[in-house]
């Protein structure tokens, strides 16, 4: 499943962001979603709450997720329209010649640690 | 008070993956393992072309498999045939293979005196292409039943791939596939993907192909041993 392997990425790179900071437990990660990224946010949310559950770091953390609008731009006339709607032809001028400005993104904003948690030497993985 | 704290992070999903597959290049490089990774959707033919790549090759290269199957281990019993070394990942259900679950698969392959290690990734056109694998070439194979649009509808498998083998070129005549039109849509996506036709059932075509292996393979490592002299 595809949100499944999203979700592992995320842990891996949150954990290791953790583990330099000393952090002994995590309460939310914010997370940036472009919305043509190919990620099903429900699903996603459904393995995160399965995985962040097996990890000593992220057992019970919330996966706060801000979607990010598609925004295509038109190169042949400069139209800046929504990409879910029209796809690749601009609606302006009917040209092809487009490119993705925004929409694709998949973020790892930032943490938000448990305040109880800091300062905790590191390596009791 | 129970004031929370917030570090900020600002990474792509991709960046660990991105930079662990990096380090696994490197250390390849110092070993003289050249990795492939070699994409395409479910059945379009990764095993049987492996299977004829590897007897044509016939004992050039010491040749090692990584077969990732969610499941069985049929694929790797395949390539076991030709004599060349082969093991089964398992992927637990994962839709892609990435550089740490590779170089986990090198690991266990025992690859240090393999020269060429070919990973036959999950069958998907999309999640593949987005986890850098660490190997030093992308393949992918596009069969004709598939159809000649595949480059627009997976644009980003197509811009990762450094050769596309359009396989199970003998059914031709029964489907519309164009095969110039084919072309120019993954010319469209990437400029410098090479695309070669190939019936991996019969063998047919698959001289290119082999040519295309060997000569990367002899590349990267002259450019291997160039970069040891200006160490020197
Ligand atoms: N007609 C024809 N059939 C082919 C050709 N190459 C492979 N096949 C057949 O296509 C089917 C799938 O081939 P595989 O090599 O198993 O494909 P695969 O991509 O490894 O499949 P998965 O690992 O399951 O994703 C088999 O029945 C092959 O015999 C070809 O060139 N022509
Ligand atoms: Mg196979
Ligand atoms: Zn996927
Ligand atoms: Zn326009």
């Amino acid at each position: 499943m595809h949100e499944l392997g999203i979700v592992f990425h995320i842990i891996r790179s949150v954990e290791e962001v953790g583990r330099a900071n000393q952090v002994r437990h995590i309460r939310a990660v914010a997370l940036e979603l472009g919305e043509v990224s190919g990620v099903v946010e429900e699903y996603l949310q459904d393995c995160w709450k399965w995985a962040a559950a097996r990890s000593a770091m992220l057992d019970g953390a919330q996966l706060k997720v801000r979607t990010i609008p598609a925004r295509t731009v038109c190169e042949a006339c400069g139209e800046v329209y929504p990409t879910v709607q029209y796809g690749r032809q601009c609606p302006a001028c009917k040209s092809e010649q487009t490119h993705l400005v925004q929409g694709n993104e998949m973020m790892i904003q930032e943490i938000e640690v448990d305040p109880e948690s800091e300062a905790v030497p590191a390596a009791d993985e | 008070m129970d004031e929370v704290k917030v570090l900020q992070v600002k990474q792509s999903v991709f960046a660990a993956n991105d930079r662990q597959a990096d380090q696994l290049r490197a250390q390849l490089k110092k070993k003289g393992i050249f990795l492939l990774n070699l994409m395409s959707s479910p059945g379009s033919g990764k095993t049987t072309t492996l299977k004829r790549t590897i007897e044509m090759l016939g004992g050039e290269f010491r040749i090692g498999v990584m077969e990732a199957d969610i499941d069985s281990d049929v694929d790797a019993r395949a390539i076991a045939v030709t004599g060349a070394k082969a093991i089964q990942l398992h992927t637990g259900g994962m839709c892609h293979l990435d550089a740490e679950m590779t170089r986990q698969g090198l690991e266990g392959l025992d690859a240090d005196d393999v020269e060429l290690a070919i990973l036959e990734n999950v069958g998907n056109l999309v999640c593949p292409a987005e986890f850098d694998t660490g190997a030093v070439k992308n393949a992918m194979i596009l069969s004709v039943p598939e159809g000649h649009d595949k480059p627009l509808k997976y644009p980003l498998m197509f811009s990762v791939c450094d050769v596309v083998l359009v396989n199970k070129m003998d059914v031709m005549p029964y489907f519309d596939f164009d095969f110039d039109q084919c072309r120019a849509y993954v010319q469209m996506r990437n400029p410098n993907a090479v695309v070669i036709p190939i019936c991996a059932r019969t063998g047919e075509g698959m001289g290119p192909w082999i040519e295309w292996l060997r000569s990367q393979i002899l590349a990267w490592r002259a450019d291997d041993f160039a970069t040891e002299k200006v160490e020197v």
